[in-house]
Formats: C-alpha cells, sequence, structure tokens
C-alpha cells in the first residue's frame, strides 16, 4: 500500500477554491484531472485519506514525535548544563549566529539534494536520524565546546531535512489543499512540542538527577520517529505529484527533467518571477518580525507581570498555533495563500499596536499570544503552501528551500537590528520602529502581489468547470 | 514490503526502543534508593537544630555549657588574663560555625547542614531545609530552592529567619545560581539563569534580583538600575548582571556582562544606579574588613572550559593578586576570615569546598567534601 496515492482521492479543488488560483494551474490541470479521477475511484476506500492525504499524517506522526523528542532535552538541557556540569551557560548565545548561519546553508544543501533523484525521503531520514544520534551523544560529552558542537550537529539534522519534508507534503497534496495538508502537519509538529517538555518533567520526578533517563528515552522516541518514515513514508522516486503549477515553473521543470535536477536548474529557480517574488516578499516580511524571546520581553515590560508568568509565553503561543493551523491552513486553501499569509502579518501588527498602545488588562497577554500563535498559524505552513504552487515538481525541496532560507537570514537579521534599535532607543521606541517597518514591508508586498492570480492570461481561460 | 510486514516491524521496533526507554527510567529511578542510604566514609549526618545565630545545635550548646563551667572555675582560680583573653578566642573560633548545602548521599542529601568551623570536616548536624543555593548573615538567611509544580519544576527564593523558618517567598524565573545577604542580614540578592524561549534553545542570561527584607521592596531584575559605563548613561538589549555582594544595606558591587565583556560594577540601591568600576571581573566577594575582592578572572589564553583564575583586588591600590589555586573556579567565593576565602570546585558527589589564602601563597587544602554554598555563622 502506497499511502501517498491517497492523495489522489481528494478532488482537486474543493467547492470554495479560489477559482483565480485554480485557473493559473490549468495548463496541466486538464491533464491531471483524468488521471486523478481514475485513481480516485480506485482509492476512494480510504476515507480517513480523503480528509488529509495519509503521506501528511505519516510525516505529521513523523514530526510530532521528533519534536517531544527534541523538547524534552530542551526542557531539562539548561538544568543539566549548570547543576550536574557545572558550567555557566552564559555566552552561549554568541554562537547562535553561526548556528543560523551554517542553518541557512545546511537548508539549501539539503533541499537541493534531495531534489536531486527524487531523494526526499532518504535526505528526510538522513536529518532526522542526525538529531536522534545527538541525543546519546549528549551524554558523552562534558564540556561546554562539544555541547554547543552536538547541539549544532542537531541544528543540521533539522536544517537538512526540513525542505524535503515540506516538498514531500506539497508533492502529496493536490492543489487547493495544499493550505490544509501543511495545517494539518503544523499542528501535529507543534503538539509534539507542547508533549515533549510534560514528558521530561514525568521522567524527572520518578527519578534523581535523571538526565541520562530523559535523553536515552529522548533518543529512543527520536529513533521510532525514523523508524515510522522508513517504513511508511512514500519514496520520492516515483512519479512527481500533479499539484497546480505556472507556465513559467512548468518550463522549468522540463528544464530541471532534462538536466536531470542539475544545479544550474536550481538555480533557475530564480528567473521563475512568482517564486522569486515571493521569495523576496517573505525575506521581506522577516526583516520587520521581531523574535518570539524580544516579543515575550516586550509583553513582560508592557504589563509587569509577575516573573513565574514568563515560561508561560511561549506555551500560549503554541498552543494557539496548535489550534488555529488547521483552519487558517483551509482559509488559506480557500482564499488564496498568499494573502493569508500577509493577513498574518496584519495580525502580528495589531500585536505590535497592542503592546504600544496604553491600554492594559489582564485581557493583553491572552489577545496578544492569540496573535502571535495566529500569526505562525498563518506564516508557517501557508508560506509552504503558497510557494508550492510556484514550484515545479522535480524542483520542490530546493524551491521551498529557497523561501524558507529566505525568510530565515532575515528574521535573524531582524534580530540583530531589533537588539541594536532596543540598545539605542530602548524597547517601546525600537518596537514602534518595529512596527512602522512591518507596516511598510507588508505595504510593499501587497504592492508586489506575488500571487499566481496576477497573471491575466491564466485567468480568462481554461476555468475548470465543476 | 506489506502493509503487514510493515506494521510488524514498526511494532517490534516500538517494543525494542521502549524497553531500553523504560529501562532508562527504570535505573535511573532506582538510583533514588541508592542515594538515600548514607554514604560510607562520609561524616556522620544526623539531624538536629540548626540556627543562624551564635551557638545552637544541639552539640554545640553542650560544648559551650562544658567551656563555661571551666571558665567560671579558671576565673575563681584567678587564672592570668592573657590565658582568659586566649581562652575567648577560643571560645569564639569554636562557636563560628559553616552552614552549607550537604551533597552527601543520604537522607539529608540537599539539606542545609551545620558544622562547627574549627572542624569542618566533622560530623554534621542537618536541618531538613533544602536549598539548592543558600547564604546567610547577621541572623537572616535565603535559600533558593526547588518546588515542584504541576507540570514543571519551579524554584523559588525563601527568606529565612534566624531560626530556618520562611519569612516569605518569592517566585523565580530561572535555575538559582548566586545567593548573598548583607551583613546585617536586611538586604538580600540572588541570580539565576534564564534559558532562551526559541525553539532550538541556546541563549541564555542572567537576572538578579534584590529584595530589602524591611520594607519587601523586591527589584525584580537589577536591569532596571541605570547603568553608568565609563562616566555616562549605558543602555543595551544584552546586558546581564550577576554575582552580587554587599558593601552595606544600600552598596553592592555585581558583575555586569555586556557586548562580550564583563565589568566590576558598585551598586547604589537608593540612587537605582550601578557604576563601571573595572573590566573583567566576575562574582566579587568582599572581604569581612570591606577592603578587598576576592573574584574570577577570565584568563585570555586559557582553554574554553576552564577559563578563570581566582583573584584578590585591593579596593585601596586596585592591585590584583593571583592566588594559588591553579584550577578553574566557578563559584562566588566566601570569606571564612580576613585571610581565606573558601570555594567550591567539582568532586564525587557534585562539589566539593576548598580554601586557599588572599596573599596568593600557600596551596588550596580541601575544607568539606560533598558540600556547597557555605555561610559562616557566629
Amino acid at each position: 500500500m502506497y499511502l501517498a496515492d491517497a492523495r489522489s482521492v481528494t478532488k482537486p479543488a474543493g467547492p470554495g477554491s479560489d477559482p483565480g488560483r485554480q485557473a493559473s494551474t490549468s495548463h496541466d490541470h486538464h491533464r491531471d484531472h483524468g488521471r486523478e479521477h481514475r485513481r480516485g475511484r480506485r482509492l476512494a476506500r480510504a476515507s480517513l485519506a480523503r480528509v488529509v492525504p495519509g503521506t501528511v499524517l505519516i510525516l505529521g506522526t513523523v514530526s510530532l514525535v521528533t519534536d517531544i523528542s527534541a523538547e524534552m532535552v530542551t526542557a531539562v538541557l539548561p538544568l543539566y548544563l549548570v547543576t550536574e556540569l557545572g558550567l555557566s551557560p552564559l555566552g552561549f548565545g554568541l554562537l547562535d549566529g553561526l548556528y543560523n548561519g551554517v542553518s541557512a546553508v545546511v537548508r539549501l544543501v539539503g533541499g537541493h539534494l534531495a531534489d536531486r533523484g527524487r531523494r526526499y525521503k532518504a535526505t528526510a531520514a538522513v536529518g532526522y536520524g542526525l538529531s536522534a544520534l545527538c541525543k546519546p551523544a549528549l551524554l558523552a560529552v562534558h564540556s561546554m565546546t562539544s555541547i554547543g558542537l552536538v547541539l549544532a550537529v542537531d541544528r543540521t539534522g533539522k536544517g537538512l531535512r526540513t525542505a524535503p519534508r515540506d516538498a514531500m507534503i506539497s508533492l502529496a497534496s493536490p492543489a487547493g489543499t495544499q493550505g490544509r495538508s501543511f495545517g494539518v502537519h503544523r499542528a501535529m509538529d507543534t503538539a509534539g512540542a507542547l508533549i515533549g517538555p510534560i514528558i521530561a518533567f514525568f521522567i524527572m520526578r520518578t527519578t534523581v538527577d535523571g538526565f541520562d533517563a530523559v535523553f536515552t528515552v529522548s533518543f529512543c522516541v527520536a529513533t521510532t520517529g525514523v523508524v515510522i518514515l522508513l517504513l511508511f513514508a512514500p519514496s520520492g522516486d516515483r512519479s512527481p505529484a500533479p499539484a497546480g503549477q505556472v507556465p513559467e515553473a512548468a518550463e522549468a521543470a522540463e528544464a530541471a527533467e532534462a538536466e536531470n535536477v542539475s544545479t544550474r536548474a536550481a538555480l533557475g529557480l530564480l528567473r521563475v518571477r512568482e517564486l522569486r517574488r515571493l521569495t523576496i516578499c517573505a525575506a521581506l516580511l522577516g526583516l520587520a518580525t521581531v523574535s518570539d524571546s524580544f516579543l515575550y520581553l516586550l509583553l513582560q515590560h508592557a504589563l509587569g507581570v509577575p516573573d513565574e508568568w514568563f515560561p508561560l509565553f511561549p506555551i500560549g503561543t503554541a498552543t494557539a498555533f496548535l489550534l488555529l493551523a488547521v483552519p487558517i491552513g483551509q482559509a488559506a486553501d480557500r482564499f488564496a495563500s498568499w494573502r493569508v499569509f500577509l493577513a498574518g502579518h496584519g495580525g502580528l501588527l495589531v500585536a505590535y499596536g497592542l503592546l504600544l498602545s496604553p491600554v492594559h488588562g489582564d485581557w493583553l497577554p491572552i489577545v496578544v499570544l492569540l496573535l502571535h500563535g495566529a500569526f505562525y498559524a498563518a506564516t508557517d505552513g501557508v508560506l509552504m503552501a503558497a510557494a508550492a504552487v510556484s514550484v515545479p515538481a522535480p524542483l520542490r525541496s530546493s524551491g521551498l528551500a529557497l523561501v524558507q532560507t529566505g525568510q530565515a537570514v532575515t528574521r535573524f537579521a531582524c534580530s540583530l537590528l531589533f537588539g541594536a534599535a532596543w540598545t539605542a532607543w530602548g524597547d517601546r521606541t525600537a518596537l514602534a520602529a518595529a512596527a512602522i517597518a512591518l507596516t511598510g514591508c507588508v505595504a510593499l508586498s501587497a504592492l508586489l502581489r506575488p500571487e499566481a492570480t496576477t497573471r491575466p492570461e491564466a485567468t480568462t481561460k481554461g476555468l475548470p468547470a465543476r | 514490503m506489506s502493509t503487514r510486514g510493515r506494521l510488524t516491524l514498526l511494532f517490534v521496533a516500538i517494543l525494542a526502543l521502549g524497553g531500553v526507554a523504560v529501562g532508562s527510567v527504570v535505573r535511573a529511578s532506582a538510583r533514588a534508593d541508592q542515594r538515600d542510604h548514607q554514604q560510607d566514609g562520609g561524616p556522620p549526618v544526623t539531624a538536629g537544630q540548626v540556627t543562624l545565630s551564635g551557638a545552637d545545635d544541639a552539640t554545640q550548646q553542650q560544648q559551650d555549657r562544658q567551656q563555661q563551667g571551666q571558665q567560671d572555675k579558671d576565673r575563681q582560680q584567678g587564672q592570668g588574663r592573657q590565658q582568659d583573653k586566649d581562652r575567648q578566642q577560643g571560645q569564639k573560633d569554636r562557636q563560628q560555625r559553616l552552614v552549607f548545602r550537604n551533597m552527601l548521599w543520604g537522607p539529608h542529601r540537599d539539606e542545609l547542614v551545620s558544622v562547627p568551623a574549627a572542624q569542618p570536616a566533622g560530623a554534621r548536624t542537618a536541618s531538613g531545609v533544602h536549598c539548592l543555593r543558600f547564604y546567610a548573615a547577621g541572623g537572616g538567611g535565603i535559600c533558593l530552592q526547588q518546588a515542584s509544580g504541576v507540570l514543571q519544576d519551579t524554584y523559588r527564593a525563601v527568606v529565612l529567619d534566624a531560626n530556618l523558618h520562611e519569612r516569605r517567598h518569592f517566585a523565580l524565573t530561572g535555575i538559582p545560581t548566586r545567593a548573598r545577604v548583607s551583613d546585617s542580614g536586611r538586604m538580600m540578592a540572588w541570580t539565576v539563569f534564564v534559558s532562551g524561549d526559541s525553539y532550538a534553545g541556546g541563549t541564555f542570561s542572567t537576572r538578579t534580583s534584590i529584595l530589602d527584607t524591611r520594607t519587601w521592596t523586591l527589584v525584580r531584575s537589577l536591569e532596571e538600575y541605570q547603568v553608568i559605563k565609563d562616566g555616562a548613561p549605558y543602555r543595551n538589549v544584552d546586558i546581564n548582571f550577576w554575582g552580587v555582594t554587599f558593601a552595606d544595606d544600600g552598596h553592592f558591587y555585581a558583575t555586569l556582562g555586556t557586548g562580550g565583556k564583563t565589568y566590576l560594577v558598585r551598586g547604589d540601591v537608593q540612587a537605582k544606579t550601578v557604576t563601571t568600576l573595572r573590566e573583567n571581573v566576575e562574582c566579587p566577594s568582599l572581604s569581612p574588613d570591606g577592603t578587598r575582592l576576592a573574584f574570577k578572572k577570565r584568563i585570555p589564553d586559557a582553554p574554553t572550559d576552564a577559563p578563570w583564575h581566582e583573584y584578590v583586588l585591593d579596593l585601596r591600590t586596585m592591585r590584583e593578586t593571583p592566588l594559588a589555586e591553579q584550577r578553574s573556579v566557578d563559584d562566588q567565593a566566601v570569606w571564612l576570615d580576613d585571610h581565606t576565602v573558601a570555594y567550591a570546585l567539582a568532586g564525587d558527589y557534585g562539589s566539593d569546598l576548598w580554601t586557599v589564602p588572599v596573599d596568593g601563597t600557600g596551596s588550596p587544602t580541601r575544607l568539606a567534601t560533598a558540600a556547597l554554598a557555605p555561610a559562616v555563622i557566629g
């Protein structure tokens, strides 16, 4: 049984799909429609997969399990460093910039390697496996330098697997359901991040200095994730999914196929106008996205909330993300993912505004965290859904990696800039500056309109008959 | 491979991995029993009363009574004045005690214990109060302890009276590392490590709080204070404070970290300012006579895992003296008297306490095994 095949069961376009977006995919659509129809009947019995493709559920499970494992370690690592190893973790953050740079490069390399010979599954498995191996390694090393190294390898694994995994999700999901598929995946992923610390806490409670037990269990959980991936995720060597493509993307796809996904073909992605614009816009918006830790600090400064509430802030964001990922993903399918992506940044702008406004109340942290979670729900998976349409299937992983990297690099730049602004002007002025920058970036992105619907020739002909 | 085959393989894998996972948890919880048994070879630890003023635990009181009787007898017999003075000094030494966190395995693990200062390796009297970090002076104590929450562990700072009873407690946002009390027992300060909130972890910062136990005014973070660096107001998001040591109830020294450098700062509680004095000074500890600071200094060529060397800074001449301890000390030292400092180094049971003369001479001596966070009482 190939669970991935179940994707074809889903109708190519839901009743509420954006007609413009649908139209843009018309070139491939006629051909795909018949093929999907036949396969759809054959696999109609897979009722669960009617809602979400099996591959997405499998990859969601892998991510859930992997995030449990990762967050178990994250929850106890500071305590482990301070109490068990007696290390002073100050200055640990200095390497952060280096990690981020390495991570960006690894992501691009991973994305491209996965496209070559369509080794999505193999590349992702290496990434997940690398991170799993880092858990027992943590027990073996005892110095700050070596622990830093293990954490860097862990991040390398994460960088490697992200783009191939997202490519598998998008390739398994028919056009018009990408948003929902990514929403389901991100919700499962976030659920794992919430469960992990709780498991770690219970292990620590039943043991004495049970860091070794936490790391061992974390390793076992991570390995289970790799096993699930290897056994149940589809191999990438079958024909790529008929997700919607813009004409230029189709040309690039042919070129890519002809050149057997060479590096040149991957670089050629930048010639695809939609993808280029999307990358530019995502990067632009990333430049005005204040990092989580700054936002939580601002929230605490604005409200003067008790210290013991502080650890609850990330949990609040994650919970909102978990609850909103699927509905907002579905909204992305209905109203075009790009618009939802932009609206998510609008939500973040409202959160900035609330933090700057003189109104205070017990409801404020709840609303801000809800908006923050909604921002993630409307940007994280939705951006991938938006990008998937513009990237030809053979280059899907490279294309998604490109967009992700553009965003990650500018977000990191933003945290540096924001830190400098905070130093120079103080927190409120810095936030006001970020709010102005975000307004500008949103306006500019709205003007650029990278969505495929702007193509007049595509909207005037080939509307699928429904 | 068939679906059935895959599911069987998954089942087998989960069974095997689950076995390893459960085994590791069982093994780690079995350690609890092991650590509850009194460890062989260490000093005896028995429950008793520990206080933070004068001499008070049972054996000490007994010793004192005997000594007092002897003294009265001596006086009646008209002994010389010098002898009397020596005895008073001796009595003071004997009355002086060390209270610290006991790390010996056994039922009193992690409790505050008391030992006579003259016999630091001797029998320990356990108080039943659990602390990760501790300090005391002037009859007041601060105990940073772990408190089990519903779904996560939390930490709190407990202000103790002279009988180790809680006066008030305050929630902490991170892992306790440093604690200090002013000589009068009125002002208290503590530092915790706060880990980053980012998904991948990795960023750490410190948060230092100062509490006035007379007015119960709490400065949650020293970052609320105005920083004056090199004579001008200074602001930066990367500012961290740690390691407060009090000069009196209104002034203190501490470490300020910013831009990859550390500075010795002098703080003014009333004015809410800290002023930088000198670079590369961490975890200062003021001598009883208030003239010198013991501190850890980052050595440029030292390995990254052992970056510090313990120094003493003379505040009048601003001259630094490296101490004879060659190992990297990551602790805020405690002055046992005007000539000796004590500090913790990693040991077989977490950490041991060591001492070294403050003039750079001599060599390090082990004060007590399986001990951490000492305070001199009396």
